[in-house]
Parts: C-alpha cells; structure tokens; sequence
C-alpha cells in the first residue's frame, strides 16, 4: 500500500521505517531461537542423550534433568488443576449469578494479574511455607510452588474465561429463559460446553506460563533435585535450575542450562500451538 | 434449588481466591510495619541490605525502566502501525507476524534472561550492566506493546480512513496529525502496561543487570531493581525478610498507581486527546 514510487519520500521512508520494525519483532524471536540453539547444539550432538538420565551432577559431568523437567510439569499440573476449576466456575458465577459483583471482582483480579511474582513468592515464604511446615515439613514442597502458581494463574485464567462467555451469543441465555431451564443447568448443559474450546485454549495458555514461571516457584519449591515422593517433598523446577545455576556455571554446565531454556522454549511454543488449534485461530 | 447451591458455592470460590490476597497484604504489613518510612525510600541501602533503605535501587530501577521505555516505545509503535496500516488484517502477513508476537509473549522470561545474557552482555560485550537489562527487558515488554497500540490504532473510525484518501492526504501526515493523536490515550494505555510488566519483572535481569547494591555510576554498570532486590533479601540475606517485604509493598504500590492511571486514561473519551 505504500509502496507505489510516486508518493513522497516521508511516505516511502515511513514504509520503510515501518517494516524494519515489523522484521525486528520477527527478527527477536528468530534470534532467541538461534541464539539457544548455537549455545545447545553441540552439547545436544555429543551428550543429548545423556539430560533424560536422573542424576544431575554438573561436578562429574552429569547432566540428567529428567527429575527436574518431572519438578516442572508436576508443579504446573497441580497448580492447574487446583487454579482452572475455580477460575472458570467463578467466572461463570460472576457472569450469569452475581453479575452486580462482576466489574468489582474483574477489576481486583486484574490488579492481581500485575502483582510481580517474587511479591507472590515473598507471601509464599512468609505465610504458606511455615504453614505447610506446622503440618508435614519441611513445608518448601511441591504442594506450595503449586499453591502460589494457582494462586498466580487464577486471574489470568478468569479473565480469559469471562471473554470466551461474553462471545457466546446472547440468544443461547434468551432461548434457556424461555425454555424455563434452571441457570445452573444451563450452563452446564449449554453455556459451558459452547465456550469449551475458548475456555480450554486460555487454560493451556496458562499452563504455560505456570511451566516458565521462575521466581515464584525458586522461591517456595525447596530446590532439591529429586524425584518427589509426595506432594510434602521439595522439587527444582528447570527454571529454578537455571536462575540458581547460571550465575557460577561455567563450560559445559552453562551449556547445559542453555540445552534446558531450549527445551523449555519447545515445549511452551507446542502449546501455544495446540491453544491457537483450540481456540480456532489461524496463523498463516 | 441447585440455583441456591450454586449461589452459595460461589461466594465460597470467590473467598477462595479473596483470602490468600488478604493474607498476602496483612502479611507483607505486618513484616514491612517497623521499616516502612519515608526515611526507607531516601536512604541507600547497606550491610547487603540489611539496614537503611532502598534509595539506590530507586535510581538503577528508573534508569532500567526508562532505557526499557525508550526502546521499546518507538520500535513497538512502528511495529503496530506496520501491522495496523500498511497489512490488511486478514493478509498472510499480518497473521504471521501475529503468530510472532503471540510466540515471543509466550517465552518464558528465564529464556529472555538467557538470551539477554548471551547476547548482550557477552556478544555485544555489554557486561552485567543496566543497559543489557534495559535491552532483555525492552524485548520481553514488546509484543504486550505492539499489541496494545496496534489494537488502538485499529479502533480509530473508518470515516477516517475514507476521509483520508478523499482529501489525499499523505500517509506521514495521517499517521502524524490524526492517527497517533486519535490513538493517543490506547497508546498511553499500552504505555503504562509495559511499564508495569517491565518493573514486575524479576528473572530476566537476574543475569543482565545483576547484583550490585550501590548507585549506578553509568548506563554500564550494573544495577539492582527492586523486584531483584526483593528476591535478594528473602532468599540469600539472613534477616532480610522486612526490608524485602518493605520493597515489596513500595514496589506493588507503584504498580497500583500505574494500574489506576490506566483506568483513568481509559475514561477519557477520544475527542479530548485530539484537542
């Protein structure tokens, strides 16, 4: 559209300016991934086989993560499980039986959307870790990283949930209301399973997220790498590895840490992908 | 019957979620009561933190959050005037680069620490310093920018549009005169957005900004921002627990300023910023 000869030069050189900005939005991305892959490659090459083992020992050239990429997806799972029925169930309270509350509520959960999450971490370690500790210690737990990830993924997964009912079409409710179905069997029979696809798109979204989360999780999950044994034993996720490690690790161990950001890059732009499937939205 | 069951379920939910934000607020509080003065945010801090204030992280804080910004800015306009102007939103390369954005918003922030680290400190020889913090930062705040603004400028009438090639106006004075100031308080929103993201953030400059407690002597040192300095005390400084919980509601209150100011820009209706 800009791009004809005989318009000014501002115009020519403002299409330019623009698409160089276009290409470094492209150009960022691009470079992430390059920049991970020449770091991890060779490691890749000569050891790759050698990060699904379960012994990591960076001192003795071991680099097994297989307990820790086990810490990430065990703490994410559990805060998702513990966040995603809550998040969706009071969304659709707010929306269809307390719709007076509903701006008041969206606007405090917005707020806590941008809490930073060493503040949610600090509150994890202030009040959650010595209240797990009274029961079973030594209460920096897997049970606490996923509590205060819960904690974090709720407000992002309500809000994500209201829009996908606010899309639903207003003659769904007007049809129930004549049809003299209760509210609650509405949505379960109707409401619910119309914004599914929306719904569950948000929520992997925020699986996600609760895989990259950092801070939060360094700060109550105890930082052990092991196998958990129960939901009471400390576990270090990936990213916990990474922010512990980075700072003194040198040679192949940096590298290795560069292998587990890559990783992590894969499996978080996997689901985005299955989120874009299932919220039916197409990218070229 | 159920109707009255699901009412009652749902104040039980909403207290859920309600509770452990009260607890969170009481908690940081009653940690933060004794050191919370105005003495904490004008004094440097020292024994690693342990006492005085947080004055020095004040200053490293503004200048990461202000080289973010000036980053980010521009690049983020031009990106979303790219998107919003020159591509049709249903063409093959408006969705890609959408894909981009949703992509680079989905990275985690460790990885643009990595990235950061790697690329700016080491390749581009940067160091530890507040400049390649500000630059991992500004890359981390982008797609969230070019989002917001692109969807502001998307929301500018199409009476507009049609008026624009009816008088032939040139695109730079479109973009100049009517759609940036039409986009103005969207734009600002986008604005204030980023920043917040950028002063939550705490992984991506663990290992760009790093450590370093005292006030920054130029862009190329390093500098310690408040949310690094919050993980700081509470987990490696014995008896550091007030002062991070301290940081803590300075830095959250920030943010609940940043969050109020947005409402109040959205408020504005869009013929007051063309004036």
């Amino acid at each position: 559209m800009i791009t004809t000869s005989s318009l000014p030069l501002s115009d020519r050189l403002l299409g330019l300016a623009l698409r160089l900005c276009g290409l470094l939005a492209a150009l960022v991305l691009g470079g992430i991934v390059v920049v991970l892959l020449v770091r991890a490659l060779p490691f890749l090459i000569n050891e790759g086989a050698g990060i699904w083992q379960s012994t990591w020992q960076p001192g003795q050239g071991e680099y097994g993560m297989a307990p820790m990429i086990a810490g990430s997806l065990f703490v994410s799972v559990l805060a998702l499980v513990l966040a995603a029925p809550v998040a969706v169930l009071l969304a659709a309270w707010l929306r269809y039986f307390a719709p007076r509350l509903r701006r008041p509520v969206l606007a405090g959960v917005e707020l806590m959307a941008g809490i930073p999450s060493v503040v949610y971490g600090l509150w994890g370690m202030l009040v959650l870790v010595p209240w797990i500790n009274q029961w079973v210690p030594p209460g920096a737990s897997w049970l606490a990283g996923s509590l205060v990830l819960a904690l974090m993924i709720v407000p992002l997964a309500l809000l994500v949930t209201d829009a996908a009912l606010g899309q639903l079409p207003l003659r769904y409710q007007r049809a129930g209301e004549a049809l003299a179905l209760s509210r609650v069997g509405m949505l379960r029979r109707v409401l619910l399973p119309r914004a599914a696809p929306g719904i569950v798109g948000g929520v992997v979204l925020q699986f996600g997220r609760a895989l990259g989360e950092t801070m939060a999780v360094l700060m109550v999950c105890g930082n052990v790498v092991q196998w958990p044994d129960s939901v009471f034993a400390p576990v270090r996720t990936l990213t916990a590895n990474i922010a512990l490690e980075m700072a003194y690790a040198t040679g192949d161990h940096r590298v290795a840490l560069f292998v587990s950001g890559l990783l992590l890059i894969a499996v978080t732009g996997l689901l985005l992908m299955a989120s874009w499937r299932l919220r039916g939205v197409s990218h070229g | 019957m159920a109707d009255r069951v699901a009412w009652l379920a749902g104040w039980v939910l909403l207290a859920l979620v309600m509770v452990p934000v009260a607890l969170m607020v009481t908690a940081l509080w009653q940690q933060s009561a004794d050191v919370l003065s105005v003495g904490f945010l004008l004094e440097d801090p020292g024994r690693a933190g342990r006492s005085g204030g947080i004055a020095a992280l004040l200053i490293s804080t503004g200048w990461i959050l202000a080289l973010c910004l000036l980053v980010a800015v521009p690049v983020g306009l031009g990106c979303a005037l790219y998107l919003s102007e020159s591509l049709p939103a249903d063409s093959r390369r408006a969705q890609w680069l959408g894909g981009v954005l949703d992509m680079l918003a989905a990275v985690p922030s460790i990885v643009y620490g990595l990235f950061g680290y790697q690329f700016f400190a080491i390749t581009l020889g940067l160091g530890f310093s507040i400049l390649s913090g500000a630059l991992a930062l500004s890359l981390m705040v982008l797609p969230l920018m070019i989002r917001s603004a692109e969807q502001a400028m998307r929301a500018v009438p199409m009476g507009y549009r049609q008026a624009r090639d009816a008088l032939a106006l040139s695109r730079w004075g479109w973009v100049r005169r009517i759609l940036l100031p039409c986009a103005a308080p969207g734009i600002a929103v986008g604005i204030i957005l980023s920043a917040g993201r950028a002063l939550a953030e705490t992984a991506v400059l663990l290992f760009t900004a790093g450590y370093v407690l005292r006030r920054p002597d130029s862009l190329f040192d390093s500098g310690r921002t408040l949310s690094v300095h919050i993980y700081d005390l509470a987990m490696n400084v014995p008896g550091g627990m007030p002062r991070a919980a301290a940081t803590a509601v300075v830095l959250v209150a920030l943010l609940v300023l940043l969050n109020l100011l947005v409402r109040r820009v959205l408020r504005q209706p869009m013929t007051e910023a063309l004036v």
